[in-house]
């Protein structure tokens, strides 16, 4: 096993959006570490904040949010930055943004712009972020689009976005985010909006460039089937709090946390035939504004009593790495 | 067996086509091939799952069979409790009759609820024009209606934005059961739903199905949930049906190669299954100008030359005793190969 370098960090971050004099805690403490050449994966439903710290990383959180507490830390060549104190959309972070960390968001159709041609976007970035002509940008841009596999790329990038399929978009996507090969890569639910034939492409390209380039990457998705396939870490996230982390293995083959196996039971999975049993989750997702006091799944939890509904949980480990938010993880556990 | 099973719908030679038009004068200049060219059998009782990718019109399909997009040809032969009827050929008043015994549930739970009306205005539309016109009765069968899908019965004097997505979308199927139909086009009921509550509605289609003898026709790209509700599975590529067979035998003869690349991309939440992938190269092929032959042919891993000529029919292979149809030239091969 080769040394694992961490690269980013965040450390018990808090992100409050503020609407109608309400505030929505929509991060409540999180943290966790992207190493080189691994994948995190982070799963749950929507609403549970996966998005927000995608956008808390890259300093693209709205107006009228903030990190209230908490740090961003990011290693360039050894250097500590802190990213959580960036001036949000300055030269600093801007700098930061598509050369060292790279974001690939879940529609490629709204991410890309309409009245633009894909090269003139990719130009636009590269030219930006060195010192290239545009004439080297372009053709610089035509190889990036051929490795992706992208067909005819002499023709496609001079095309506008709409005129490329959903999966060669995303291809486009990932090719301007692959352009100044960054050392981060987040991808926010890159194929949700695809099919399964070209996720599964897509996948195997985003794997191919993770073991070349050695980069870290962090995947939001709310698909257990794509962690499996994915991952080497994962964390579960529920209500803005991770509940449950750890390496593939560990998350899914022994799920501590009540939310996590009750996740696990309620997903119909292929080869199990019509007679599978599903354990649906009762309830729902509670209201961000009127949060349970205590441990945020206690509401919907088979397992809870007393103390789960009035105290928090706070992080247990069971082994080196595998964290659980809950009281019971000694009985719920059974590894070892 | 067999013989027992009652056939509901038959579909056959189903075509249907969306002109494009261009130019100043709008001209037609050649066709969507949506549906094209699709038979079909479905059972009282039984689950027909449908799926495929996106654009490949398994929507088309559903909405083609209750008549909501008029099918260009081919008929829709329905076994009312008065004997045959095609739907085609019915006038409008005679299709609204018709309607009463087949409903739909769409895919967004968020538009198919107007937020204008309560819950209960939602439901008054069907009510009246099918013969409920007191109120105190309307309201007696809302109620029940909303406790046949696990809601509480005054939550009919709410407005939909009051409800979460999985609420929303019991909301549609309490409204499809309304009428008390014998068929449920289920258009991606539960693909815009969080997996948590997914298995919930999941649950409650097959619970209801079992208590009302319901016939579903479940449209979705999403294979690990169609082989949890269907019976048999028809795979769409193109706007045709190129493998159909009951659930179990789909999944253990994969005989279509489409079929097999399409299994094999599904991502299983089990780490200890991680496989092998048969990737499959570029997209699906515009269904303006579909490819000559097979239409899978361009993307086929197996494609051989007379794949790039010659249409294959759907075709009846017995395996086992059961019928599977797929249409491939070289079905037989893969069966042997497998063996």
């Amino acid at each position: 096993m080769h040394m694992q370098e961490t690269v980013l960090k965040v450390d018990n971050l808090h992100v409050n959006f503020y609407t109608n004099q309400r505030c929505n805690k929509a991060l409540r403490g999180i943290s966790f570490e992207l190493k080189k050449g691994r994948t995190l994966c982070m799963v749950g439903e929507s609403g549970c904040g996966k998005s927000v710290t995608a956008n808390a990383i890259m300093q693209l959180l709205p107006d009228l949010s903030r990190i209230e507490e908490g740090s961003i830390t990011y290693w360039k060549e050894g250097e500590k930055i802190s990213l959580g104190e960036l001036k949000k959309n300055g030269p600093e972070i801007r700098a930061l943004r598509g050369e060292e960390i790279a974001m690939i968001f879940q529609d490629p159709m709204t991410a890309l712009n309409p009245v633009f041609s894909v090269g003139f976007q990719m130009n636009e970035m590269l030219m930006n972020h060195s010192s290239m002509s545009k004439k080297e940008a372009t053709k610089k841009s035509i190889s990036l689009l051929t490795d992706m596999g992208v067909p005819a790329p002499e023709q496609r990038v001079f095309e506008y976005p709409h005129q490329y399929s959903g999966g060669m978009r995303q291809r486009a996507m990932i090719a301007m985010a692959m352009a100044c090969e960054p050392k981060v890569l987040i991808a926010d639910e890159p194929t949700t909006a695809l099919d399964v034939t070209i996720q599964a492409q897509i996948f195997e390209l985003m794997n191919t460039l993770k073991r070349e380039k050695d980069m870290a990457m962090m995947l939001i998705t709310h698909d257990m089937g794509v962690v499996a396939e994915m991952a080497d870490d994962v964390a579960v996230m529920y209500m803005g709090l991770i509940i449950e982390s750890g390496t593939a293995t560990q998350v899914l083959g022994n799920p501590t946390h009540p939310y996590t196996s009750a996740l696990l039971e309620s997903i119909p999975m292929l080869g199990k035939g019509k007679n599978q049993k599903l354990e649906p989750i009762k309830g729902t997702t509670p209201d961000p504004y009127n949060r349970p006091p205590g441990c945020q799944f206690a509401p919907r939890c088979k397992h809870a009593d007393e103390k789960c509904h009035t105290h928090m949980p706070p992080e247990f480990f069971t082994k080196e790495a595998h964290m659980v938010r809950c009281f019971k993880y000694e009985e719920l556990n059974h590894e070892r | 067996m067999k013989d027992k099973r009652e056939l509901l719908l038959r579909v056959s030679g189903l075509e249907t086509y969306f002109p494009v038009r261009k130019g100043v004068f709008k001209r037609t200049v050649g066709h969507v091939r949506a549906v094209d060219g699709v038979d079909l059998e479905v059972y009282r009782g039984e689950t027909l799952g449908i799926v495929g990718e996106s654009g490949c019109g398994k929507t088309t399909l559903g909405k083609s069979i209750l008549q909501l997009y008029r099918p260009t040809a081919g008929s829709v032969e329905y076994t009312f409790a008065d004997g045959k009827k095609d739907l085609m050929k019915l006038n409008n008043k005679d299709l609204d009759e018709a309607r009463r015994k087949l409903q739909i549930v769409f895919q967004d739970p968020y538009s198919s609820l107007n937020p204008a009306f309560t819950i209960f205005g939602s439901f008054v539309d069907p009510l009246n024009k099918f013969g409920i016109r007191k109120k105190a009765d309307q309201q007696k069968l809302v109620g029940d209606l909303l406790e046949a899908v696990n809601l509480p019965r005054d939550y009919m004097t709410r407005y939909p934005n009051e409800f979460s997505g999985g609420q929303r979308q019991r909301i549609g199927i309490a409204r499809a059961l309304s009428v008390d139909p014998e068929l449920i086009v289920c258009d991606e009921a539960v693909s815009a739903l969080d997996v948590s509550i997914q298995a919930q509605v999941l649950k409650l289609l097959k619970q209801l199905q079992v208590e009302r003898n319901l016939t579903y026709l479940f449209i979705t790209h999403d294979l690990s949930v169609v082989e949890y509700v269907s019976d048999r599975i028809a795979v769409m590529y193109l706007g045709k049906v190129v493998e159909l067979a009951t659930t179990d035998e789909l999944f253990k003869n994969t005989l279509h190669p489409y079929t097999c690349a399409l299994l094999s991309a599904i991502p299983i939440a089990d780490i200890t299954k991680r496989r092998k992938r048969i990737p499959l190269q570029g997209d699906v092929p515009s269904p303006v100008n579909p490819p000559s032959g097979c239409p899978f042919h361009p993307r086929c891993p197996s494609c051989r030359e007379k794949c790039k000529v010659d249409k294959p029919a759907l075709t009846a292979y017995q395996i086992g005793g059961e019928e599977h149809f797929v249409s491939c030239h070289f079905a037989m091969e893969f069966m042997k190969e497998k063996k």
